[in-house]
């Protein structure tokens, strides 16, 4: 009795209820492609907030003051308790920004971007109009740092800058919107009444799932936005590019130091800043939708559990429903090796066509976006739901295989 | 010569205790190769029983028994089932054919559990086929065959392992008349060619086919009867070509 013997005995078993097989195969099918696919999706959109936080900008840390009103109020209201020498926080200033730059200071420090932003504000073309999400006064440094390349025309210079020059530099949405087909390079669009000239256009970002419109953006000489959008008030934050990657944790702790001394914080006090680190961000995101995956997987995976049950159940019911003709295999000589093999096979072949159908199942619809994420299949979850369903047939076969094998040829030709 | 069968003071037990019911109370049966035996007896005799040891199917709760020589009791599962598939052919009342398998694929079954290999099976299988009437028919399953006919695939399928020991449960229990000639006829051909053969049976026309009839009642032999030599041909056969 050969093994090729046992398979096609097995193939033939299956054959005979094709219905039944074909559902059997159905509940792997479910189960392994949801598995892959599932976690495909959390791989597609963890590596997609990645990409997100990416396009931030390498290797920068983000100041912004955190003069936030509930510590502000805290304090007002108990200053008894307040042991500092101050009880007001200072803002974030341009000359914070220029003590961040000294290279003695701070060495790992590669570049500092000021930043002022104001938020929805009108801009204007010929009679076109659109709401800017934000308006951002900086120096020339913050396209670097921030990861804004320019597609058409050029970014503003220092020059620009001490002048205090009306110009911007504009994203596609923007583009698009007061421009439409034209080419924006040269021409003066207002931005709330006031004149800007646009020097050049940014590369397009690209929809960012879950953020804010990255391309809705107008970027202008810092002095230019303070003098006639914000106000000389304070910075609202100031984006500092560290040499390498390497250098974020050191650069980090320069700004603190530097920022500490200018802003009188130690001992008790207080600081009242925070550093936004990339690196730190993106551990925390990445933390975050690994549990996401792990979960997703975790309801795929009962998913397969159950339909390793719905096996077990159709082969228990193969078996008593075949108790005869495995009585009548046993009276003319199946060894009990032969029917267990038979059986294990049966349950087996359900499994491994299910997994591999839903195998191909999954491929196919992970070349479809799923809402909103693109499914990026990881190839250990492909290889890891196929053993497991397969083991399921092993598992879940074994059982029913058995009572088939140890059944008394006399009893089993009894049965009807 | 040795025995094909040799059954010693067998008896078989169901049950324990108050309920038990003793269906064998030592029977001993020799059969020689080339005998032709009828056991007969009311339902209840025992005589299921015994052909269920008889078949290695079940197994005498005292008593020995010899199958070609061997002591079947002392084998193992494996072992057993080796000897049913080489020692022993099977016709049961109810066919007990596959069913959704062809004629074919029956009788070539014991080939595939002994180890044949197919070009082997089938030729053999096509052979057997052939002997019992059903060369044009190889192709049909069970259900589209009738009971004669399906009766016969069985007889095929008993026979393609050659074995020492053709054993017929009440083999035209579910046949009509022309059918149940047609099987007895084709154990007396089988007869005729040298083949052992036991048939249990409850109908005297059955039994009267064969060399030597068995009588068993309440689990014992109680008669015993030649009305053929062994070595003869049987004796419906004879007055047939007679």
């Amino acid at each position: 009795m050969s093994a090729v013997e046992i398979v096609r005995f097995a193939v033939r078993g299956l054959a005979a209820n094709k219905m039944r097989s074909a559902l059997t195969t159905l509940g792997i099918l479910i189960g392994v492609a949801a598995v892959i696919l599932l976690v495909a999706v959390g791989e597609g959109s963890s590596q997609s907030i990645q990409r997100n936080i990416q396009q931030l900008g390498a290797n920068t840390l983000t100041v912004s003051s955190s003069t936030g009103g509930g510590g502000g109020g805290f304090r007002m209201a108990r200053p008894q308790q307040d042991s500092g020498p101050r009880t007001q926080a200072r803002p974030l200033t341009v000359d914070d920004a220029r003590a961040l730059a000294d290279r003695t200071a701070a060495p790992h420090v590669s570049s500092v971007s000021p930043v002022v932003s104001a938020a929805s504000r009108a801009a204007s073309y010929d009679g076109a109009s659109h709401t800017v999400q934000q308006v951002v006064g900086t120096y020339p440094s913050y396209f670097e740092a921030s990861n804004k390349p320019v597609a058409k025309g050029t970014y503003f210079f220092n020059d620009d800058v001490l002048a205090a020059r009306k110009v911007v530099v504009i994203g596609q949405t923007v583009a698009e919107n007061l421009f439409g087909t034209l080419d924006p390079v040269g021409r003066q669009i207002t931005i709330t009444g006031v004149p800007f000239t646009v020097v050049g256009v940014l590369k397009e970002a690209g929809a960012s799932g879950g953020f804010q419109d990255a391309d809705d953006v107008a970027i202008a000489p810092l002095p230019a936005v303070q003098q006639s959008l914000t106000g000389f008030g304070p910075l609202n934050q100031i984006l500092v590019k560290a040499g390498s990657a390497d250098d974020v944790a050191a650069a980090q702790a320069e700004i603190t130091a530097v920022l500490d001394q200018r802003h009188g914080v130690g001992g008790a006090v207080a600081a009242d800043y925070q550093i936004l680190n990339q690196a730190t961000l993106q551990e925390t995101v990445s933390a975050a939708t690994s549990t996401f995956t792990v979960l997703l997987a975790a309801v795929a995976a009962i998913s397969l559990l159950v339909g390793g049950i719905g096996i077990t159940n159709i082969m228990l019911v193969t078996v008593t429903e075949r108790t005869r003709e495995i009585g009548i295999r046993k009276a003319v000589g199946a060894p009990r090796g032969a029917i267990l093999g038979q059986f294990l096979v049966e349950a087996t072949l359900l499994s491994l066509i299910g997994g591999l159908l839903g195998v191909a199942v999954a491929m196919t619809g992970a070349q479809f976006t799923i809402a909103g994420i693109t499914p990026v299949v990881v190839p250990s979850s492909v290889v890891l739901a196929l053993g497991v369903s397969v083991a399921i047939g092993l598992f879940f076969g074994s059982y029913p295989a058995n009572r088939a094998a140890k059944l008394r040829p006399i009893e089993a030709l009894r049965f009807e | 010569m040795s025995l094909v069968l040799d059954v010693r003071d067998a008896t078989k037990v169901y049950g324990a205790g108050e309920t038990a019911v003793h269906a064998l109370r030592g029977v001993s049966l020799q059969v020689e190769p080339g005998d032709y035996v009828a056991i007969m007896g009311a339902s209840g005799s025992g005589k299921s029983t015994l052909m269920n040891i008889i078949g290695c199917l079940d197994v005498p709760s005292a008593g020995r028994f010899h199958l070609d020589g061997v002591d079947v009791g002392a084998l193992d599962d494996r072992r057993q089932a080796v000897v049913r598939n080489r020692k022993i052919g099977f016709v049961f009342q109810s066919f007990n054919l596959i069913p959704r398998m062809t004629a074919l694929a029956n009788v070539e079954l014991p080939l595939a559990y002994g180890g044949v290999r197919p070009a082997e099976r089938r030729r053999r299988a096509l052979a057997a086929l052939e002997l019992v009437g059903l060369a044009d028919r190889v192709n049909h399953q069970p259900n589209e065959l009738s009971g004669g006919q399906q009766q016969r695939v069985a007889i095929a399928r008993a026979l393609v392992n050659s074995p020492a020991l053709l054993l017929a449960d009440e083999p035209t229990g579910a046949l009509d008349s022309t059918s149940t000639l047609d099987v007895l006829g084709i154990f007396d051909r089988l007869s005729a060619a040298g083949r052992t053969i036991v048939v249990i049976t409850h109908e005297a026309d059955v039994a009267e086919h064969a060399k030597r009839v068995v009588r068993l009642r309440d689990g014992r032999i109680v008669e015993d009867i030649r009305l053929a030599p062994v070595d003869g041909l049987p004796p419906r056969l004879r007055e047939v070509t007679a």
